[in-house]
C-alpha cells in the first residue's frame, strides 16, 4: 500500500506574517497518488460517517480517471460548495474517521481530494437547464445554509430572494474564518455561479426590523427558509470582563476579516495590536483567533483552555498549524478574573488550574477547579472564544415562532418551524458545522418544494 | 447605493442629510439606529435617525464632524450616494403617557431627541425639553423642538444663550417646581451621567440612549456591550436605551476611548488626503 500524501503546507515562519493560506493544494500528481489509495468500498464508511452523505468513493473514482469536472458531479448532489467543505469541514471526525483505513492510520485524505476536485473545476458553471415556475421563496440569511438552500431552490425552478443583515454574502463563510483558512476568493466565485443562476441578493436588511417576515409573507413570498445563524456572544460572567483590550472572538474576527482592519488606515475600521494576546477557548474559533493575533504581530499568543488537550474540540489541523506559527498553549486552566491597568485597559488574567474528574452530560471530563492554584498572567488583550448563543432579533420579533429555552427556533422533521411556510436551519436551530448547515439547507430546499406543490 | 437626497448644513460642522431608504423610512420608530458605511473601505458607523419621511422614502440623520467618518459623509453633496445603510436598528422608545416627561439633550442629541419628544407629546405628556450646547453656534433645530415642546429650555456653557450653566442646572429647578414623571436624556455620556446622579437621589424613572462602538450593530459581535444592573447588555439589541441609574458609566466612558489614538490617525490621514486633492486643482 502507497504512503498516504500529505497536503503541501507553507513554512509556518513566513505564512505566520501574512494571511495567505497555509495549505497549498494538491498537483494533480499528488491528487492522483492520494485518490488511487482509496478501496471503493462497497458498503462505504466514509459516505455513513459524511453529514450530508456524499457518495465519496464515487467521486474519488472519477478523480483517479483524472475527470474533476465528473467528480463535482458526484459532490454537488449533496454539497453546493465543495470548495468550501474541503477546507473546513472536521473530515477528521466525519467521513476520514469511518475510512477503513483510518484503523491503520492511513485514512484517505477526502477533503484533500474534495477541496482539488473544486479547485480544478472551478471555472465550471452549473450547466443545468432550469424550468423556471416563478414562485417567490425568501431565504434570511446568507451563510451557508442559505446559500446552500437558496441555490437547490434554484435549480428546482424558484424565485430566490436572500436577504443579508450585513453589506456583504456569506455570513461565517466571510466575516469568522480567515482568508488563510478559506480564501474569499472561493466564496466569490461560488456567490458569482449562484447571481448567474438567478440568485437575488439583497444587502443590509435585518428581517424582523427593516422589513418583517408578514412584510415577506405581504410580498408575495410563498415561503421563508431563516437560517440567521448565531449571534450574542457568550461571555464567562466574570469580574473585568469588560474592560477595554478584552474582545470576543466574533468582534475580532469580523474586525480583520470583513471589514480588512489588519490594512488600516487604508481601510478604516481600527484593531488593537496587544504584544502579549491571551485567547480563551478550545473550538475552532479560539484557533482562528490564536492565529490572527500572531499574523497582526504579537509578540506571544496564548491559548487557554480549561480540559487538557486530549478534549479541544477544534480540528487536529487547526491545533497543529497553530502550534506551528507559535500559538503557546496553557491547558488545564481557566480564567477567573481580569485586572485592569492604566485607563481601564486590562493588564492581566487571573487564571485557576483545573483537573479533570468524572464525565459529563457531553461524555468529556469535567474539569475541577485546583482550590488554591491560582495564579496571574500579564497580558495587553484577550480575545474570548466562548461559543455564541443564537440570533434572537428575528426570532423574537416574530412572535408566532416557538422558540425552545436555548433561544433556538423550533422545527419538525421537515425543518418547518411552528409557522406554516416558514423553515428554519444552520445555527439558528442548533447547527454546529458549515456542513450542518449546508445539510439542513438542502434538506429545507426538498421540504419547501415539498410544502409548495402541495 | 443609498442616495443623498437633500444635504443642509445646521449648525456649525453639523449637518442634516436626508438618504432615500423607503423601508427604513417605513419602519424607523422614534429611538431606533441606523449604521452607515460610506465606501468599501469605510468603517461601519450607527447614528441614531432624527426622523422619516415615508412618504418620500426619506431617512433623517443628523452628525457633527467630529472623526474620518463623519467627516468624509459631510464632505458629500446632495445626488451622491453611500454604499450601505442598514436599520432600523435597537428598541424603539417606549411611547405612553408618564404625565410630566423632562427631555434632556446634549450637542446633536437634540437631533436624535426630537423624534422622541414628538412621539412623547402625541402619547399626551407635557414634555419639557432642555437643550445643552457649549455656545449658542451650536445649538440646532430649535424651531422643531420648540414646536414638540411644551417648554423649551437652554444652557450653555458661554451664557450665549438661556442660562450659562449646565443642563443640570435647569434639571434641578424644573424637579423643584413641578412633579416630573420621567426624565429622557441623550448626549455625551459625562452629561448623561450627571442627569442620572441628580435623578437617581430623587428616585426619578431616567431612561438615557447610550452610543457606546459598534460593529455589526446586530448582536453579533459584543464590542457594545455595557454593564447595566451588574450584567453585561449588548446596546444593539438589548437598547440602546436604558435605565440611567443602572448603567456602568465609567467603564462606558472608557469603552468609548478604546480606538482614541487610531481615529486620529485615520482623521489626519483623510484631511492631509484632502488638503492634498485641494492643490492639485
Amino acid at each position: 500500500m502507497s504512503q498516504k500524501v500529505n497536503m503541501p503546507e507553507r513554512d509556518p515562519q513566513i505564512r505566520r506574517k501574512d494571511f495567505e493560506q497555509v495549505n497549498t493544494g494538491y498537483s494533480k500528481k499528488e491528487m492522483l497518488a492520494e485518490a488511487k489509495r482509496c478501496l471503493q468500498c462497497k458498503n462505504p464508511m466514509c459516505t455513513k460517517g459524511c453529514p450530508v452523505e456524499i457518495n465519496i468513493p464515487g467521486f474519488i473514482k472519477c478523480l483517479v480517471e483524472d475527470d474533476p469536472s465528473q467528480a463535482i458531479k458526484v459532490l454537488k448532489q449533496k454539497t453546493n460548495l465543495p470548495a468550501v467543505c474541503g477546507r473546513v469541514c472536521p473530515q477528521e471526525n466525519q467521513c476520514e474517521k469511518s475510512c477503513i483505513l483510518a484503523k491503520k492510520g492511513e485514512a484517505i485524505y477526502i477533503g484533500n481530494l474534495e477541496r482539488y476536485a473544486a479547485d480544478a473545476a472551478e471555472k465550471m458553471e452549473d450547466s443545468i437547464e432550469i424550468e423556471k415556475n416563478d414562485i417567490k421563496v425568501a431565504v434570511v440569511g446568507s451563510g451557508p445554509a442559505g446559500l446552500t438552500c437558496g441555490g437547490d431552490l434554484l435549480k428546482l425552478g424558484y424565485d430566490v430572494t436572500v436577504y443579508e443583515s450585513l453589506h456583504d454574502t456569506g455570513g461565517v463563510l466571510r466575516y469568522g474564518i480567515p482568508e488563510f483558512r478559506l480564501p474569499k476568493k472561493v466564496l466569490d466565485i461560488e456567490l458569482e455561479k449562484l447571481k448567474k443562476l438567478g440568485m437575488k441578493i439583497v444587502l443590509n436588511t435585518l428581517i424582523g426590523r427593516t422589513k418583517t417576515v408578514q412584510d415577506l409573507f405581504d410580498d408575495g413570498f410563498k415561503a421563508i427558509f431563516v437560517a440567521v445563524g448565531a449571534g450574542l456572544p457568550v461571555f464567562p460572567k466574570i469580574p473585568g470582563e469588560n474592560l477595554i483590550h478584552i474582545y470576543c472572538s466574533n468582534e475580532f474576527l469580523v474586525r480583520i476579516n470583513l471589514m480588512k482592519a489588519s490594512e488600516f488606515p487604508r481601510y478604516d475600521t481600527p484593531v488593537y495590536r496587544g504584544r502579549n494576546i491571551v485567547i480563551v477557548g478550545g473550538g475552532n474559533t479560539a484557533m482562528d483567533s490564536a492565529r490572527t493575533a500572531v499574523r497582526l504581530g504579537a509578540k506571544s499568543v496564548k491559548l487557554v483552555y480549561r480540559r487538557s488537550e486530549e478534549e479541544i474540540p477544534a480540528r487536529l489541523e487547526e491545533r497543529r498549524h497553530a502550534k506551528e506559527e507559535g500559538v503557546e498553549f496553557v491547558t488545564l486552566t481557566n480564567p477567573v478574573k481580569f485586572i485592569g491597568g492604566d485607563n481601564k485597559a486590562v493588564k492581566a488574567v487571573e487564571c485557576v488550574k483545573m483537573e479533570l474528574g468524572e464525565p459529563d452530560e457531553s461524555g468529556r471530563r469535567r474539569p475541577k477547579e485546583i482550590i488554591g492554584s491560582n495564579y496571574t498572567m500579564d497580558t495587553d488583550m484577550v480575545v474570548l472564544a466562548l461559543g455564541l448563543h443564537p440570533n434572537p432579533i428575528l426570532p423574537s420579533l416574530t412572535k408566532e415562532l416557538h422558540i425552545d429555552s436555548h433561544g433556538y427556533i423550533v422545527i419538525d422533521e421537515s425543518l418547518m418551524t411552528s409557522v406554516p411556510g416558514i423553515f428554519a436551519g444552520g445555527d439558528i436551530v442548533g447547527g454546529d458545522t458549515v456542513i450542518s448547515a449546508m445539510g439542513m439547507g438542502k434538506k429545507a430546499a426538498k421540504a419547501i418544494d415539498n410544502y409548495l406543490r402541495k | 447605493m443609498y442616495k443623498i437626497a437633500r444635504k443642509k448644513e445646521i449648525g456649525n460642522k453639523v449637518h442634516n442629510l436626508e438618504i432615500y431608504a423607503p423601508e427604513i423610512a417605513k419602519n424607523a420608530k422614534a429611538g431606533q439606529f441606523v449604521i452607515f458605511r460610506i465606501d468599501d473601505k469605510g468603517e461601519r458607523v450607527p447614528l441614531t435617525v432624527a426622523g422619516t419621511n415615508p412618504q418620500e422614502g426619506l431617512v433623517r440623520i443628523i452628525f457633527q464632524e467630529t472623526g474620518k467618518s463623519t467627516t468624509q459623509l459631510a464632505s458629500l453633496c446632495e445626488g451622491d450616494s453611500i454604499k450601505d445603510f442598514a436599520g432600523p436598528l435597537g428598541h424603539p422608545t417606549v411611547i405612553k403617557n408618564y404625565g410630566t416627561v423632562v427631555a434632556v439633550a446634549g450637542g446633536v442629541g437634540a437631533a436624535e431627541l426630537l423624534p422622541v419628544i414628538k412621539e412623547l407629546k402625541k402619547a399626551g405628556n407635557k414634555v419639557i425639553t432642555i437643550v445643552g450646547a457649549r455656545c449658542k453656534d451650536l445649538l440646532i433645530l430649535e424651531e422643531d423642538l420648540k414646536q414638540e415642546s411644551d417648554n423649551l429650555l437652554f444652557a450653555t456653557n458661554d451664557g450665549t444663550c438661556g442660562i450659562k450653566g449646565f443642563v443640570t442646572d435647569i434639571l434641578k429647578e424644573v424637579m423643584s417646581r413641578e412633579k416630573v414623571n420621567i426624565v429622557y436624556a441623550i448626549g455625551p455620556v459625562p452629561m448623561m451621567k450627571a442627569v442620572s446622579e441628580l435623578t437617581k437621589g430623587k428616585h426619578i424613572e431616567t431612561v438615557v440612549s447610550l452610543n457606546p462602538i459598534m460593529l455589526d450593530g446586530t448582536g453579533m459581535c459584543g464590542a457594545c456591550r455595557v454593564t447595566v444592573d451588574g450584567k453585561t447588555k449588548f446596546a444593539c439589541v438589548d437598547g440602546p436605551e436604558f435605565d440611567a441609574h443602572c448603567v456602568h458609566w465609567d467603564e462606558l466612558s472608557s469603552r468609548l476611548n478604546l480606538f482614541k489614538d487610531l481615529e486620529k490617525i485615520s482623521l489626519d490621514n483623510f484631511t492631509a488626503s484632502r488638503e492634498c486633492k485641494c492643490h492639485k486643482k
